[in-house]
């Protein structure tokens, strides 16, 4: 059900760049909503892992202070062009999504 | 869950409840440090996100936190950390006047650089601060940043 979420990862050196874009409401659940005056339930991504060929290489955790539609990069040294990223998050309603890219 | 909740506010108090925890075996280290206890991103006050970290960091000038001096949208505040302390395991994001100060932690291993790039909310002008764990000990350093409209809630 959720959005895809976008990867891109590409070599500089000896060092991976990744960005990852996910999409995702990241409700705090203090905001009201405009029309009915209620709060919204919070909705907020909880925890992010990636990982290079199966290698874990982040685990983290949000709170509700990560902006809306999320955005992450980070670098890994070591790794190689045609080497798979994949990136794994959950919500703390139990939604999950995940998504792969090569590195080029 | 609430117990554990109630632990970490008791930590303000005596600070380092998690890592007694921790060297007591009622927590896995690997997992207790994998990423901080979700009680520490609900917890309310600063000092609590803090203890909630572990051990009280250090002033470091090695870690760099990229924000800009004036942001204009408090929903959207892009933040880059970077660590250039050896062993770096960890970084955290605090922004320190948010109702949860702590935004996000992030457990780095298998060749990740000290360096996390990401936006963040801040409900108005403070300081945002990073907590850098390497070798077992904290690090930290903030910049001040300001909020003309604020993106927490409103």
């Amino acid at each position: 059900m959720a959005e895809p979420m976008r990867i891109r990862a590409t070599m500089a050196g000896d060092v991976a760049d990744v960005k990852v874009l996910m999409n995702h409401p990241m409700e705090t659940g203090l905001r009201k909503d405009a029309k009915t005056g209620q709060l919204v339930p919070a909705l907020y991504i909880t925890t992010v892992t990636a990982s290079i060929n199966g290698a874990s290489v982040l685990n983290s955790g949000f709170g509700t202070g990560i902006s809306k539609n999320p955005y992450l990069g980070f670098k890994v040294k070591g790794a190689k062009a045609g080497d798979k990223v994949v990136v794994n998050w959950t919500d703390n309603s139990g939604d999950k999504n995940t998504a792969e890219a090569t590195i080029g | 869950m609430n117990a554990l909740r109630r632990n970490v506010l008791k930590g303000a108090a005596g600070a380092g409840t998690v890592a007694v925890a921790v060297a007591a075996g009622l927590l896995k280290p690997t997992l207790a440090m994998a990423v901080a206890p979700r009680s520490a991103f609900d917890t309310k006050n600063l000092a609590d996100a803090m203890s909630g970290l572990g051990s009280a960091p250090a002033d470091s000038k090695d870690i760099v936190v990229k924000a800009p001096d004036i942001a204009e949208n408090g929903a959207v505040v892009p933040v880059e950390v970077i660590s250039s302390i050896p062993g770096t395991t960890s970084i955290a994001i605090i922004a320190e006047k948010n109702t949860t100060p702590l935004v996000a932690q992030f457990d780095l291993m298998g060749g990740t650089e000290g360096f996390i790039s990401t936006r963040i909310k801040m409900g108005s002008t403070a300081l945002v601060r990073a907590v850098v764990t390497a070798g077992g000990k904290n690090y930290t350093t903030a910049k001040e940043v300001k909020v003309t409209i604020g993106g927490c809630g409103g």
